[in-house]
């Protein structure tokens, strides 16, 4: 009797065990745990405690107070059409500037690793060291402006620091070498002998790349438009250093810094950030909604 | 080390399931110590779930595996010190060809000089003496083959199992190879579990074979019964029997069947205890001659004649479009109108079930 | 490569108009962030420069000026603890959670792959704010721990994003060969994995380490005047411009840009150029 029953205790524990290891399902998964308790803990629950503080507003009125005051006091409201003004040009003059000149180095090119690691040093310097850099070479005194006289471009030095051209320069100068990077990776994704393919066909330069790369290309440039404006649209630093920060480049990070970390009003301050998480991921979804209507299948290469 | 020879390896009922979907459903087995057994079947069968689970890298879903009295399916892979090629030969890269070899014994905690000695005889085994220092990435896949089976056999293990070891190399090294690998099993007096889909080397190198479908055993036996006497249709159209007739029965009676369709009419063996209804006839391509034989007298049109040599490889159609497929010594061309016969005991008729696919398979496992 | 079928490569024989317009945009890019570094250099040894192309002379005495004005001791050394630290813990945490997603197909692996994606795709600034609210509330901002803790976040899942498709590339059979050897679990891991896993390791390490070093908005969130970075140390003080000399911000500028071209000069012997800024695999589990 005894012996029946611990066998079929056993059987049924192996029977258990082994359904679950059918789908994957085993102590490797174990390692997975501290992982996802740090993600858990330290992304999601802070996402989740942003929100729930943000409908309790400092000074009462309302779990909707906060979001009220933002969409009714103006100065709050247009940091939202700022963002947007500074994110999406700059994302898409980065997407189609890199598109030509990955375009060209698709292919086996003399210099294309000096390239890309010279566009890597942007990146890695980041905001904060380019911002003082257009401060020093774009400001009046700088070369460039002083560049612009000798050369009778222009008589006055040109405003190009502390307002929106700043920032959108410090946009540019970061973000687009990151756009060119990621086009670059989707482009040699794409065989080239489909190309050539096209080519035997009688397809000349220009249809080719219209015809079969640029479709195939697409959905790549939708992620790396995506991508980039994400980058654009969370500006802080150059915002507040090359920019206007009171005026004229207020974005929504300056505003949620503002008012969480000056006012310390963490309430609104958290209110601000999910704000500007819900208009990112509105654009987001545009994007991601337009890219569902192309072919996102294999593209024939090692991507 | 201790001897490890055996009497029997025992597969019972031994099933692997993944949620609905059965990879090897109750595979029952006795295998012989020194015996090579081949697992044939196409991709999908279950004979590498099959060999995977008596190496213990896959857990059992049901049934048990035995070695001799001592039940084994219980005991974690590593304990279970069998051998094993993969057919990507799965080479450590990082080690020289000597520390790839000599792993398992290192795992063993074997004496230095022991160690030495039997690294040095597996090296020697495989005639790879000039090349032990190198790694892996530096040999050429025949070369990583033998690397991979000097490995398995280094421990002197029991049983050795072989996932498929040759079907990276190309078709002259595959053939070295499979000589080798038939001296090793004899000269080491190993026992072998070989898997593999490839018909013609699963028939010359075991002395049994088992011939899977869908998880499940169709036939177990020496070459020559599975060659001569597939146990059905779909065993019959996988050894070669590329004929695979779909007729109605006129009449049957024991030990011959009639079979009639539009335009033609065979007489055959019964060999699935045929009584009515539909019935497969098979029949090998070689087994057909030029005139009539037997009473069986098909009129064909020869469609296409590819050269073999001394022979040629022929496909004809029937009068109503069905294809017969033989070989003949006589010069036929396109066009050609024949009538071609076949010894009643060389068509073996069974029951319906499964078998084109299983031709289908052979065909694309050959090619 | 070099015979192609004359038809699509032919063009190359002829310099397309467009080919070198693009290129001279590209230089003209480089030229222009080249002056940006440069213009920052040259302050930084400058004595004055007023309305000239050039500064009047040149100096060190800016450099031990920003060294003992901004504390650049200790601010460099926070700095080394910081990504060090974030190195190791990120490594100890990410590593094993890549093997389980490389090695494992499981339910809900997609919403986990989703979910370690998310810390990387959405900017800092925007978790950074809660989670710094957050961290104040447990008084760890403004701290040491909470500076790490803070730059951990996006460490751990590029960590894993990094490590997972290196280790799907490592054959699994290779372990049940060496489990076929007879070789434990522990065996395996430390005769067979971790000789396969350590150029992805030191990979990882250095990507993680010059994203940390770089990385501005979290540590400027949640850093305390004892556990500030340099890159925050020189937002401060480009943002209190005019309480120090100009030059000295540059020369603390110039130090930064020296530290992070070091950097880089050691990740690019290690690493593809292209690793530093894209994601491995930009669209999980597809």
């Amino acid at each position: 009797m005894t012996v029946a029953v611990t066998a079929g205790g056993r059987a049924r524990t192996t029977s258990l065990r082994h359904r679950l290891a059918e789908r994957g399902v085993d102590r490797t998964l174990l390692l997975l745990a501290p992982a996802l308790a740090f993600v858990l803990v330290l992304f999601i629950y802070p996402f989740a405690y942003g929100l729930q503080l943000s409908f309790t507003p400092a000074e009462g009125g309302g779990a909707l107070a906060n979001y009220r005051e933002f969409f009714s006091d103006p100065y709050l409201r247009n940091t939202i059409w700022k963002t947007l003004g500074l994110g999406l040009p700059a994302a898409l003059l980065n997407v189609l500037a890199s598109v030509p000149i990955a375009y060209l180095m698709r292919g086996k090119v003399r210099g294309k690793r000096t390239l890309t690691t010279l566009l890597v040093v942007p990146i890695t310097l980041g905001t904060v060291l380019t911002a003082q850099g257009l401060l020093m070479y774009a400001g009046p005194a700088g070369w460039l402006n002083k560049l612009l006289i000798v050369l009778h471009i222009t008589d006055q030095p040109l405003p190009l620091v502390h307002n929106w051209t700043g920032v959108f320069l410090s946009l540019v100068i970061t973000g687009f070498p990151f756009a060119f990077l990621l086009t670059l990776s989707y482009l040699s994704g794409i065989d080239p002998s489909l190309e050539k393919a096209a080519a035997t066909l009688g397809a000349g330069p220009w249809e080719r790349f219209r015809r079969v790369t640029m479709p195939l290309l697409a959905p790549g440039l939708a992620i790396t438009f995506t991508l980039s404006f994400v980058l654009a649209f969370s500006v802080f630093p150059s915002a507040q250093l090359v920019g206007k920060p009171a005026g004229q480049t207020r974005v929504l990070s300056i505003a949620a810094y503002d008012a969480a970390f000056q006012k310390f009003d963490y309430s609104m301050g958290c209110a601000i950030a999910i704000i500007m998480a819900v208009v990112m991921l509105l654009v987001i979804a545009l994007v991601m909604v337009w890219r569902a209507t192309l072919y996102r299948g294999s593209t024939g290469g090692k991507g | 080390m201790t001897d490890q020879s055996f009497h029997e390896l025992r597969l019972e009922g031994v099933s692997r399931r993944y949620g609905a979907h059965h990879a090897l459903a109750d595979l029952t087995l006795s295998i012989k110590g020194t015996e090579f057994v081949a697992l044939l079947g196409p991709s999908g069968c279950g004979k590498s779930t099959a060999l995977n689970c008596v190496a213990g890298l896959l857990p059992l879903t049901a049934g048990s595996i035995h070695l001799d009295d001592r039940r084994i399916d219980t005991v974690l892979p590593e304990k279970r010190g069998f051998g094993m090629v993969f057919q990507n030969y799965a080479l450590f890269p990082h080690m020289s060809v000597r520390k790839n070899i000599g792993f398992g014994l290192r795992m063993r905690k074997l004496s230095k000089a022991d160690a030495t000695r039997r690294i040095d005889e597996a090296v020697a085994l495989v005639q790879l003496e000039e090349h032990q220092h190198k790694r892996p990435g530096q040999l050429s896949g025949g070369q990583q083959q033998r690397v991979a089976i000097a490995r398995a056999v280094a421990l002197q293990p029991p049983v050795v199992l072989m996932d498929e070891p040759l079907s990276n190399l190309d078709a002259k090294l595959r053939l070295e190879m499979r000589m080798e690998i038939r001296r090793l099993h004899q000269d080491l007096g190993l026992t072998t579990i070989y898997v593999t889909h490839d018909q013609e080397e699963a028939l010359s190198m075991a002395d049994r074979l088992v011939v899977l479908r869908e998880g499940e055993m169709q036939q177990f036996g020496t070459p020559e019964e599975v060659y001569d006497q597939p146990a059905n249709g779909y065993v019959a159209g996988f050894m070669g029997y590329r004929n695979l007739l779909h007729l109605d029965v006129e009449r049957a009676d024991a030990e011959h069947v009639v079979l009639a369709g539009p335009g033609l009419r065979v007489v055959g063996a019964n060999r699935g205890e045929v009584t009515a209804g539909r019935a497969v006839a098979a029949i090998r391509p070689e087994d057909f001659v030029v005139g009539e034989v037997d009473g069986n007298a098909l009129p064909v049109t020869v469609q296409i004649a590819e050269y073999h040599g001394r022979e040629l490889s022929v496909e004809a159609t029937t009068s109503t479009g069905t294809k017969i497929y033989f070989r003949t010594q006589e010069r036929v061309a396109p066009g050609d109108e024949l009538t071609l016969g076949v010894p009643r005991h060389r068509v073996l008729v069974f029951g319906t079930g499964g078998a084109d696919e299983a031709a289908g398979t052979a065909e694309a496992a050959a090619s | 490569m070099a015979t192609t079928i004359a038809g699509p490569a032919s063009g190359r024989a002829r310099p397309r108009w467009w080919a070198v317009a693009v290129w001279l945009v590209v230089g003209f890019f480089f030229l222009n962030l080249l002056a940006l570094v440069a213009s920052v250099v040259v302050d930084s040894f400058g004595t004055r420069w007023f309305g000239t192309w050039l500064p009047e002379a040149f100096t060190f005495h800016w450099y031990s000026d920003a060294w003992r004005e901004f504390g650049l001791s200790s601010v460099l050394l926070v700095t080394l603890e910081v990504a060090v630290v974030v190195v190791a813990v990120s490594l100890l945490i990410g590593v094993p959670a890549s093997y389980a997603l490389a090695r494992r197909e499981f339910p809900g692996k997609r919403l986990v792959m989703v979910l370690f994606v998310l810390p990387i795709l959405v900017p800092p600034i925007t978790y950074g704010i809660p989670l710094a609210t957050l961290l104040y509330k447990l008084h760890l901002a403004g701290s040491m721990p909470g500076v790490i803790l803070a730059n951990l976040v996006p460490a751990v899942p590029f960590v894993i994003l990094t490590m997972t498709p290196f280790i799907e590339q490592i054959d699994p059979k290779i372990e049940s060969a060496a489990r076929m050897c007879g070789a434990s679990t522990r065996s395996i891991f430390l005769h067979v994995l971790t000789p396969l896993l350590v150029p992805g390791i030191l990979a990882a390490s250095i990507l993680v380490l010059v994203r940390t070093v770089g990385m501005f908005e979290l540590t400027f969130l949640t850093a305390g005047p004892s556990s500030t970075t340099l890159v925050v140390a020189l937002y401060n003080a480009v943002f209190a411009a005019g309480i120090r000399a100009n030059q000295s911000v540059d020369a603390m500028a110039a130090i930064y840009t020296g530290s992070m071209l070091v950097l880089l000069v050691i990740a690019l012997r290690y690493v593809n150029p292209t690793q530093l800024v894209t994601r491995p695999r930009e669209e999980p589990a597809e």
